[in-house]
């Protein structure tokens, strides 16, 4: 009994002691700016890896997504007589929520579980210490380009998600089912407003951006360096990048959309 | 790869984020460049504006002239007080046309319609509409006709 107590104590203490440690770990990465000359080529190369190779994934499940979005809404909305307002429904659904969610998620199984393989392979064969050892930050030269590339990458990869979706909706709506094409974006510009609606969407990308990415490169800097250390730390990036992004979209949501 | 050719990629990449943007500003929430043009502000007093909701149209005989700017409470009157910026090439609206609320399709969205008076004097910038009517209350309809009024 006494154990049992004991061991949700220390459950607890592990819990806060793990979120202290990924605190610290940002501020280290923060603290240490990238230098603009010799840290740009690695920033780009980051990028290049996490977000021009992500583009496929998002390009083609945007589409798929917003084809789906269309012939639902489509259904649904032709009950009513009013399948003119899909092009509404599509771009709020997809601008507020869907956009800036799905490319979080698939993000993070793309791109965030491969930082944090990487970077727990670096500590498992000791690049990592061997580096410290050379008189080289880790943390600045591995680790924050990694989080800023994932930072600035997905407001990017969230706005290409949307528009795509846009557009395959209207591939099936108005190509294919037969909506008047005029309806469509008249109906999305009369209920789309920049500032509410996409620029709150950019907001919310950005979050769910440093989130994953300090998920991914803080479980590869802090797994342990095994096989199955990163093999659950991948794991762990995967479940925890999830998990915080829809609890942050409930919360982000509510405080953007929620009038009250 | 070399890192010219991963700076190209990630400049593509970077473009193709504002270029989606872009489109999503234009033609996604109809935020033009035009929408800046100048306009000026005139003020309707209704006593019930149903479900219109800021950045409604204001249409004038079925073309859309402006936008409804804002929707308050007036205090003293217990009105409802409307601004709408109408596009300033229509400055010629006569001074005692009507604003009427009206509903696009049986379940659309509601805008004004300013149906034309017959006056030659035409609405200044700041004015108010001398007369008004109210959204169509569908319950209230129903009502009326109930108890016969």
């Amino acid at each position: 009994m006494i154990d049992r107590i004991a061991s949700l104590g220390r459950t607890g203490i592990d819990l806060v002691l793990s979120f202290g440690r990924a605190g610290r770990f940002l501020a280290g990465v923060l603290s240490g700016v990238p230098r603009p000359v010799t840290g740009f080529p690695l920033l780009m190369k980051q990028l290049y890896s996490v977000g021009v190779l992500s583009l496929a994934i998002i390009v083609v499940s945007g589409l798929f997504i917003g084809m789906v979005l269309g012939l639902q809404g489509y259904t649904i909305l032709s009950d009513f007589g009013s399948e003119a307002a899909i092009g509404q429904m599509i771009a709020l659904t997809l601008v507020r929520e869907l956009g800036p969610v799905v490319t979080a998620l698939l993000f993070a199984g793309r791109a965030g579980s491969a930082l944090t393989a990487e970077i727990g392979l670096m500590k498992a064969t000791e690049q990592l210490s061997s580096m410290e050892m050379m008189g080289v930050d880790p943390l600045r030269r591995v680790i924050a380009p990694r989080l800023w590339a994932g930072f600035i990458a997905m407001p990017v990869l969230a706005v290409i998600f949307s528009m795509v979706g846009i557009w395959g909706g209207m591939l099936v709506g108005v190509e294919w089912l037969g909506v008047f094409e005029g309806s469509y974006w008249g109906n999305m510009q009369a209920s789309v407003d920049f500032r509410d609606d996409v620029i709150n969407g950019v907001i919310k990308s950005v979050v769910f951006g440093f989130v994953c990415a300090w998920i991914a490169v803080y479980q590869g800097y802090d797994c342990v360096p095994t096989s199955a250390g990163i093999s659950s730390a991948t794991t762990k990036t995967v479940v925890y990048s999830s998990l915080a992004v829809l609890g942050l979209d409930f919360v982000l949501t509510a405080v953007m959309f929620g009038n009250f | 790869m070399n890192q010219r050719t991963t700076d190209i990629t990630v400049g593509l990449f970077m473009l193709a984020g504002l270029a989606a943007l872009l489109f999503l500003a234009l033609q996604v929430s109809g935020l033009s460049p035009k929408s800046a043009e100048s306009t000026y502000v005139v003020y309707a007093d209704f006593n019930d504006t149903g479900g219109l909701t800021p950045r409604g149209r204001v249409s004038m005989a079925g073309v859309t002239i402006g936008s409804i700017d804002s929707i308050r409470l007036n205090k003293e009157t217990f009105q409802a007080r409307v601004a709408m910026s109408i596009h300033s090439d229509v400055d010629n609206i006569p001074a005692d046309s009507a604003a009427v609320i009206r509903t696009s399709g049986l379940l659309g969205e509601q805008y004004i319609d300013i149906s034309i008076g017959g006056e030659m004097e035409s609405l200044k910038p700041g004015d108010t509409f001398y007369s008004t009517q109210s959204a169509m209350n569908i319950e209230r309809l129903i009502s009326n006709f109930a108890s016969g009024k």
